[in-house]
């Protein structure tokens, strides 16, 4: 771990001018990614700006839907009425991760932002072209049982974003509203947030330098209302996803409405999955249409050697958890 | 409580619970010094080469370093010179990595350098600016490759009656003509003991040839004769304490180079080292479970007999140092077959030396013994347990004497009763409940009820409480709690009047707490101690009270701050018995086990059952019920013993389910090297544990009748939730951990 200085920044104005000064200091907010990352010498950023006196807060109903501040903590929102009301997988998806302690530490912000837990970019001793672009990529024919089938690339196979809260948002058709140094807004959907590896992995997001996530909104739909997030993991409690399913429905008379899928664990970013929703789309709420939306979800599939088991788990888990919403 | 109530068998409060909630007990790290230091260390990030330069000027120049030590300015060690151990000479079975020694790397991870600061933050930071430039050598770190040149352990080449030799009844492999059999392989992979308090010490040299170590160890003397060898010292000039250890399981029986390293930083420095590990060190600077391949071959007849069983194994170890454990001995003991064949085999690979690790080779051996038998109960089509009814042994197979007890019958009936077995059904995959596969599993445990020699002393105190000192360690299993138990049942004294004290190497010697032994051995001890001190007392009553000098030691009591005879027909104060200094102090030896060691097999047997359910869709694995009964002979504690019982079957969920390490082969180095990619059981994984002992004494083992725990807590949980698992799904899984994408 290196020397650093710390600040607490007042306004997004003051954050966002520090790291324009200083490129390479970091913003901190709960610090659960931050903070392991730079005790294992992979980040080593010479300041830190905490982020917490911001006013990036509140857990409110606008006319675009549900408007959640970046620096609310997954536990405040994971428990939150209005979260457990109208969109149950958020919650869910919330309330599955991690641990208690870590869930009252972790901003929203900083979980869309977690780095992926592949063992090689968790070791500067590896190679690993995400953490040193051209160095290669060890997990393609090491150890990859719990990495990426669907987006990945000859550079990386990572599963970038390991969690679950992205998963559920981007199914959902969340919106992030971000703000960048010259204090502008803008809104960008959490399916375009993310970026594929292809050859460039060290690139996660669009996100530009310096600039914050300011809230996340997600639209009230009837498929929201109606909806689960099921986590598959090697032990009950406390671990990354194998495969999870963020899923909504609109089910009425027996059809599907509307539906929204997303997976998690198998991407190389959260993966909203807009072939298995059309296959849902106004077809009956049974086995065989899910059987046949789970197929289409995982059509592009790329599995190798140690992760291929993924590709059937992912279309079980994905069965499982439209079952229990139709 | 009245003074006649018994405490054995009681469920006496931990008498250190208080401290340890509280955080008022003192680990090993927890010790503050003046001037203290702090150290850490740099490992290599190759598996095998050398180290062709190492630059340390800016760790040296960063701000409060004190010392980078490397090879190549260490002070010479006196026991690290050379002893004719060498690797290179494999006979010998070679030794234990000597630190900072020479260029050489042995394995991933390797301590190469450490550095000494005047804060953790500091010494961490300069730890980072160290670096190091390598030739590389072609490394094994992968099993497969490395079993292709196994070799029978030095100790089997030795010594041919060596439980890792060779060993035959009947006719070798007679199993291969058999019409009804099976041969399967089974595998472990790399498991780590993981305990909560990462291994520390902070060492201190309070005069050039005086040192201190306050190190988290399972035993005090052997750290101390360790490192008085290392450092060429008298063993009396050594002080080793561990009055507090936060779990171990095995990985604290050797000395590693972390203690050696903390040891030379505090020489060079002339100030106190602290150095405690990372997790991510853990992987690698201590020992683990090591990876072994299994096969087993078993015939039977058509009416469940086994006729011939062959188990062979090949266990991992380091390229430097044999390790070697009991993987095979359950086969040879538990089951009737005419016919039977172990071969035990290592594999030297570049990677550190393993360790016992919970239920060692036992463990290891029972998920392959345990399986086959499943395996072999279903060819049968015969229920599991009957099945090993069937071939019960009423004597030991393997040395043709009598047990000195064996209660499992006992053990197999109750949990039976307790878990359900009556809803198993023979056919797999039969119960359902929704999604979720339903199943029932056994699988049965032993290991060697042994009593070493152990010294306890005991002194009545001028306030009338007793201390009681002995060298031991407590791991968890809270042995302070059962010694005291035993001494006030001696002394006929209520147990707050009992101070047990234990975890310093001066105190009278004890072996390390391992092996299931310590209740054995040192409470063996700690009752001959106390009989010793009423005799005493006795014999110091008797110039001034006649009657004392015709009593029996056993006669006499220690009753309201006097000693007294029964019916109160002799009296005397303690403070009359007082008046030397020591008078009332003996220091008592007990023996090991004797002569009844050679006429009896003395074993500890369990069995634990397990109801599972799998995901039919998801594969995921819950352990809904888990059922453990030993026959462990007399139990001290009720409640901290079946505390043990119960962490031991979570441990054994970890075994089954979720442990494993993954070495990326080429570049013979962890993948795994966290608790998010290393999984070991949460609260939410472990089910309530049923436990049942059979509390029946052994009095061949010691005069209290214990037989030890520890070890059968963990033997053969692995195997009972693999059982479970195929009898709910009709798969078997032949190499742990069971993760979802084995049932997928």
């Amino acid at each position: 771990m290196n020397d650093f200085s710390y600040t607490q920044a007042a306004s997004a104005k003051e954050a966002t001018g520090i790291i324009k000064e200083k490129p390479q200091a970091a913003y901190i907010a709960g610090g659960t990614t931050l903070l392991d990352m730079m005790k294992a010498n992979l980040l080593e950023p010479p300041q830190l700006v905490d982020l917490n006196q911001l006013p990036f807060k509140g857990i409110e109903q606008t006319s675009d839907g549900l408007r959640i501040g970046a620096i609310e903590r997954m536990s405040t929102v994971g428990e939150h009425p209005l979260v457990v009301q109208q969109f149950p997988a958020v919650s869910q998806a919330l309330l599955l991760a991690a641990s208690p302690q870590l869930r009252n530490m972790a901003s929203i912000g900083g979980n869309i932002l977690q780095r992926t837990r592949c063992g090689y970019f968790r070791d500067a001793a590896f190679p690993c072209n995400k953490r040193v672009p051209g160095s290669g990529c060890p997990a393609i024919a090491g150890d990859h049982h719990n990495l990426a089938i669907l987006g990945v690339s000859d550079s990386c196979i990572a599963t970038a974003y390991p969690g679950d809260l992205s998963v559920a948002l981007a199914a959902f058709d969340a919106v992030l509203t971000l703000e960048n140094q010259k204090g502008k807004q803008r809104r960008v959907p959490i399916t375009e947030f993310y970026l594929l590896p292809g050859k460039t992995p060290q690139r996660e997001n669009v996100l530009e330098s310096g600039e914050l996530i300011v809230a996340v909104t997600i639209p009230g739909a009837a498929h929201a209302r109606r909806s689960t997030y099921l986590k598959v993991r090697e032990r009950s409690s406390y671990a990354y996803a194998l495969a999870s399913a963020a899923v909504g429905l609109d089910v009425q008379n027996g059809t599907i409405r509307t539906a929204r899928v997303a997976l998690g664990g198998v991407g190389a970013q959260p993966w909203r999955s807009r072939e298995a929703e059309k296959v849902l789309t106004g077809a009956p709420a049974t086995e065989a249409t899910f059987l046949a939306a789970a197929a289409a979800a995982l059509q592009g599939a790329q599995p190798l050697e140690h992760n291929r088991f993924k590709v059937e788990l992912a279309q079980n888990t994905l069965v499982r958890a439209l079952q229990q919403v139709a | 409580m009245k003074p006649n109530d018994k405490q054995i068998g009681s469920s006496l409060n931990r008498v250190d619970g208080r401290l340890k909630v509280t955080g008022a007990a003192k680990y090993s790290a927890e010790y503050e010094l003046p001037n203290l230091t702090y150290g850490v260390l740099v490992g290599s990030t190759i598996a095998k080469g050398r180290i062709t330069s190492l630059d340390t000027k800016a760790a040296q120049n960063a701000p409060g370093v004190l010392a980078v030590i490397s090879h190549l300015n260490s002070p010479k060690v006196p026991g690290f010179q050379p002893t004719g151990k060498e690797p290179s000479q494999p006979q010998t079975g070679g030794e234990p990595l000597k630190v900072f020694f020479d260029d050489k790397i042995r394995f991933n991870d390797q301590p190469i350098a450490l550095v000494v600061a005047d804060t953790l933050q500091r010494a961490r930071h300069a730890a980072r600016l160290v670096q190091a430039q390598y030739a590389r050598e072609t490394h094994q770190t992968n099993m497969v490759a490395g079993a292709k040149d196994a070799f029978l352990p030095s100790s089997a080449k030795k010594n041919p009656k060596s439980p890792m030799a060779d060993y035959q009844r009947g006719q070798p492999d007679a199993y291969q003509t058999a019409a009804l059999k099976i041969e399967q392989e089974y595998v472990i992979p790399t498991e780590h003991h993981h305990p909560m308090e990462m291994q520390s010490i902070t060492a201190h040299w309070e005069a050039p040839d005086r040192l201190t170590l306050y190190d988290k160890t399972q035993g005090t003397i052997g750290t101390r004769r360790d490192f008085a060898k290392e450092w060429n010292l008298p063993e009396d000039h050594v002080k080793v304490i561990a009055t507090y250890v936060g779990g171990a399981f095995g990985n604290a029986l050797h000395s590693w180079p972390h203690e050696s390293a903390a040891i030379i930083g505090a020489k060079v420095t002339g100030r106190p080292v602290k150095l405690m590990l990372t997790r991510e060190q853990m992987f690698t600077m201590v020992g683990y479970r090591p990876y072994t391949w299994q096969k087993i071959g078993m015939s039977a007849t058509a009416d469940g007999r086994i006729t011939a069983i062959t188990h062979e194994s090949i266990g991992q170890t380091s390229s430097y140092q044999e390790f070697t454990e009991s993987t095979l001995q359950q086969t040879r003991m538990m089951y009737q077959s005419p016919n039977l064949t172990t071969r035990y085999r290592l594999a030297a690979l570049d990677v550190s030396t393993p360790i016992w690790m919970r239920g060692p080779g036992e463990a290891t051996g029972s998920f392959a013994l345990e399986s086959a038998m499943d395996e072999m109960a279903h060819l049968l089509k015969l229920d599991p347990m009957e099945f090993r009814l069937r071939n019960y042994t009423e004597q030991d197979p393997e040395k043709n004497r009598p047990w000195s007890t064996k209660f499992l019958r006992e053990c197999y009936a109750k949990g039976a009763e307790l878990v359900g077995w009556n809803k198993r059904q023979l056919q797999p995959g039969t119960l359902r409940e929704g999604d979720w596969l339903l199943g029932y599993g056994m699988g049965v445990g032993t290991f060697g009820a042994n009593r070493g020699a152990a010294h306890v002393s005991a002194r009545l105190q001028p306030d009338g409480t007793v201390l009681l000192q002995c060298a031991t360690t407590d791991i968890g299993p809270g042995t302070g709690t059962a010694m005291t138990q035993i001494a006030a049942d001696t002394l006929g004294l209520p147990p707050e009047r009992i101070r047990f004290e234990l975890g310093q190497s001066g105190f009278p010697q004890a072996g390390s707490q391992g092996g299931s032994s310590t209740v054995n051995t040192v409470g063996q001890a700690v009752q001959d101690a106390c009989l010793a001190l009423k005799d005493r007392l006795r014999e110091l009553a008797a110039p001034g009270t006649p009657a004392f000098a015709t009593a029996k030691k056993e006669d006499v009591a220690l009753t309201d701050g006097h000693l007294t005879l029964p019916g109160n027909a002799a009296r005397v104060p303690f403070a009359t018995l007082l008046q030397q200094p020591d008078a009332a102090l003996v220091n008592v030896e007990s023996k090991a086990n004797g002569a009844d060691k050679d006429k009896f097999s003395m074993y500890s047997f369990s069995v634990h059952f397990a109801e599972v359910a799998v995901h039919a869709l998801t594969g995921e694995v819950r352990v809904r019920k888990l059922v453990s009964c030993a026959d462990a002979g007399t139990i001290i504690n009720l409640k901290t013993a079946a505390n043990q019982m119960k962490g031991g079957a979570v441990g054994g969920i970890g075994m089954a389910l979720m442990e494993h390490a993954v070495i990326d082969d080429r570049y013979g180095r962890y993948v795994t090297k966290d608790f998010a990619d290393y999984h070991v059981p949460v609260q939410a994984d472990a089910p309530a544990v049923e436990v049942f002992f059979v509390n029946q004494p052994d009095y061949h083992v010691n005069q209290l009748g214990t037989k030890g725990i520890g070890e059968i807590a963990t033997i053969g949980v692995a195997p009972a939730i693999a059982n479970a698992v195929f009898n709910a799904t009709g798969k078997r899984v032949r190499e742990l951990p069971i993760t979802p994408d084995k049932l997928v």
